[in-house]
């Protein structure tokens, strides 16, 4: 049984298979180097784009024919569902949908990535709904022709009640195809068992006192806002020139050692930890996923504005329970649960008499919680907190290349 | 009779090569002649993409993310050292002195990857957070600096790549070690070898082909990762790796990716051709045939 000696075994090669080796290499030889030359010369792989735009026709044909089948599966991000899913078991139980929900979102372009190649072979994601924030990737997403057409006649409760400013987004005309889940703002988190300071403007993410101990975001666009608020531009009006010097900064931050890491949602397990001090945060993850110690602030520079859009992928298999769960949560006293633990803008504003309700019957501690909740301008902002806050300037194709070219390689260290 | 006999004879070996032949040229060829050719064109996902033998594909990746190509080629030969270093005395060790309980060893060995890979380095990432269980008392005591710190550091990452990888090493060295004839010791012994001549004379040379093995399942993988990157280094830490997922998956800048892809894989083929040499390519052989 020893190996070794099978070796002298072996049997010796035919002299007739040998020159068959030689035909064969040579045979191999040019089948591999014309299929290599054919296929590098290849034309080209056809763009997608150009397909945003609907009509009704368009509308009918796709909802033809599709029923309620009673499941539904939500892609989403973390702190965006009570922990024992308290909206979703309400849901079920008033419409006998059953909904799997998956925290599965963690960063807006890491989860396009994931599904784009997957919806442009026209096959299943395994999602019937997912939220996805505006900006690039939703931009892509409509302009590639990737959403299902929203059927209006069955949103009947977002006509009444989702706020104007909710309505009719630029990025989205007519809310073709999506609606708001939350908005939130982009800002500041620190950890006050270690900053003794009052962290109030952007400046202090860009402080050496602070070296090792700074969080930012990956994502392109939230990291590009934050540079321009530092060098004192505005990201809505922001100009290729502008994008260039908030880089420069951007990257002196990181060069100097002040960033520790660039985080997609995992910041907030960071600054909990005492890993990063103070870091870029959304402001709801603060209240409902972070420890006591961990406060936000909206920097004097602004922050950022943003929309997390419900949208249903072109090929969900359950398209009708997604459009029937969308209009459900724009039911003010449904969507008013929901704020309360979320603590994000809700598009709802009539939810606001419902919380102070539920404000009035708490006691303790709730009672507290639910009364700031329902002055809080980080759920329901004023005109006057809206104005401190820019969104994200909606770029074409040819400036989305250049915007991604001047930041993504900051985040992998180039 | 002779006619057909022979058509068939001659038929055999394709006939064998069949299934493994399709299985590559469709999974691997095609693919990578494919990408071959996207690495040669510009575009983007909304306008297509188009051949344009654009090369620069190839030098502005290079100039851009040339360091991290570096870098992933020294963390990848730092932790294929780790891994010889780590798994070799485990091997001897079990090959030589397990005995009978070689597959028990083996087995407590691979007993971690068993768990899945996330929850393994998340864990990691709860035990050596900055004032975690790890840290923070080496803190207190004074033996640490305050803002002293594992993750997101270049050390966690080779870590991270030693301990994920070194299966790939310890399995080749053991089996090259078991399959040692242990009279071949006996007679260096007798021969009056000191211990230290018979494992540098007999066992090591014997053991290389193993060694050789591991080096190429270790290096190979490890250089090209970058999961370990992205959890647990900082943003000086990035691999080659993370930056094709991020062109691939995040930016669908598919040229760039491709470039960069095949940029690696010539790079990784010149180390290797290198080391094989250096090795002499008979060894080379020996470790393909186990």
């Amino acid at each position: 049984m020893n190996a070794p000696h099978l070796e002298s075994n072996a049997p010796r090669l035919d002299p007739a298979f040998r020159r068959g080796m030689t035909t064969r290499r040579g045979a191999l030889r040019l089948f591999g180097a014309s299929a290599a030359a054919l296929a590098l010369g290849a034309c080209g792989i056809p763009g997608q784009g150009g397909r945003g735009k609907v009509n009704q026709a368009q509308i009918d044909a796709f909802w033809k024919g599709k029923s309620r089948r009673g499941r539904l599966n939500w892609a989403n991000w973390p702190g965006y569902m009570e922990d024992d899913r308290a909206t979703i078991k309400a849901f079920t139980k008033e419409t006998g949908i059953r909904v799997d929900y998956k925290e599965v979102i963690q960063e807006a372009a890491e989860w396009f990535g994931k599904v784009q190649a997957p919806l442009a072979a026209n096959q299943s994601i395994g999602f019937d709904l997912m939220v996805v924030t505006n900006g690039i990737q939703t931009t892509k997403l409509i302009e590639l022709g990737y959403l299902a057409p929203l059927d209006h006649r069955r949103l009947t409760r977002f006509a009444e009640h989702a706020g104007s400013r909710f309505q009719n987004p630029p990025y989205d005309p007519g809310n073709a195809f999506t609606i708001p889940y939350v908005s939130g703002v982009t800002g500041i988190a620190y950890n006050t068992k270690y900053v003794k300071d009052e962290i109030t403007s952007i400046a202090q993410l860009f402080d050496p006192r602070y070296k090792g101990r700074v969080g930012m975001m990956s994502d392109s666009q939230e990291l590009g806002n934050f540079g321009m608020f530092a060098i004192g531009a505005d990201p809505e009006k922001s100009t290729p020139r502008d994008w260039e010097n908030a880089a420069r900064k951007l990257r002196e931050q990181r060069d100097q050692k002040i960033v520790r890491k660039y985080y997609e949602q995992n910041y907030i397990d960071a600054v909990t930890k005492g890993d990063v001090w103070l870091t870029m945060a959304w402001s709801g993850d603060v209240y409902s996923l972070a420890s006591d110690d961990v406060k936000f602030v909206v920097p004097r520079e602004g922050g950022t504005l943003w929309t997390d859009l419900m949208m249903i992928p072109k090929t969900a298999a359950n398209p009708v329970d997604a459009l029937t769960l969308m209009d459900w949560l724009y039911d003010p006293r449904r969507n008013a649960t929901l704020t309360e633990f979320i603590n994000y803008v809700t598009p709802v504003p009539e939810t606001r008499k419902f919380v102070a309700a539920d404000a009035a019957e708490a006691k303790g501690e709730d009672r507290a919680d639910l009364e700031r909740l329902s002055r809080s301008p980080l759920v329901y902002p004023s005109d006057a907190d809206l104005a401190k806050l820019r969104t994200y300037r909606v770029l074409t194709q040819q400036e989305e290349t250049g915007y991604q070219k001047v930041f993504q390689p900051i985040v992998q260290g180039s | 009779m002779r006619g057909p006999a022979r058509l068939k004879q001659r038929l055999t070996p394709y006939l064998l090569m069949l299934p493994a032949g399709l299985w590559l040229l469709v999974f691997f060829a095609i693919p990578l002649i494919y990408m071959a050719s996207v690495s040669l064109m510009t575009g983007n996902l909304i306008d297509g993409w188009k051949q344009t033998w654009h090369w620069r594909n190839y030098t502005e990746g290079f100039e851009l993310y040339g360091d991290k190509l570096a870098r992933s080629l020294w963390y990848g030969l730092l932790a294929t050292v780790a891994c010889i270093v780590l798994a070799y005395p485990a091997a001897y060790w079990i090959a030589f002195k397990g005995g009978r309980h070689k597959s028990t060893w083996l087995f407590m060995l691979l007993l971690p990857f068993f768990v899945s890979f996330v929850l393994r380095t998340i864990s990691w990432k709860l035990v050596l957070t900055d004032n975690g269980p790890v840290l923070k008392p080496l803190k207190n005591a004074g033996l640490l600096p305050d803002d002293f710190h594992v993750l997101d550091s270049g050390f966690a990452v080779v870590s991270g790549l030693t301990y994920n990888f070194l299966p790939f090493m310890v399995l080749p060295i053991y089996v090259a070690l078991e399959r040692m004839d242990y009279r071949v010791i006996e007679a260096a012994y007798d021969l009056y070898a000191s211990r230290l001549a018979v494992f540098r004379r007999v066992v090591l040379p014997l053991s290389l082909p193993g060694v050789f093995a591991g080096v190429i399942m270790t290096f190979v993988p490890v250089s090209s990762d970058y999961v370990n990157a992205q959890v647990l280094g900082g943003p000086g830490n990035t691999m080659i790796g993370n930056v094709v997922q991020a062109e691939y998956f995040t930016n669908s800048n598919y040229h760039t990716a491709s470039a960069l892809s095949f940029t690696l894989m010539a790079l990784l083929l010149l180390g290797i051709f290198a080391y094989a040499r250096a090795l002499g390519t008979k060894d080379v052989l020996e470790a393909a045939g186990r």
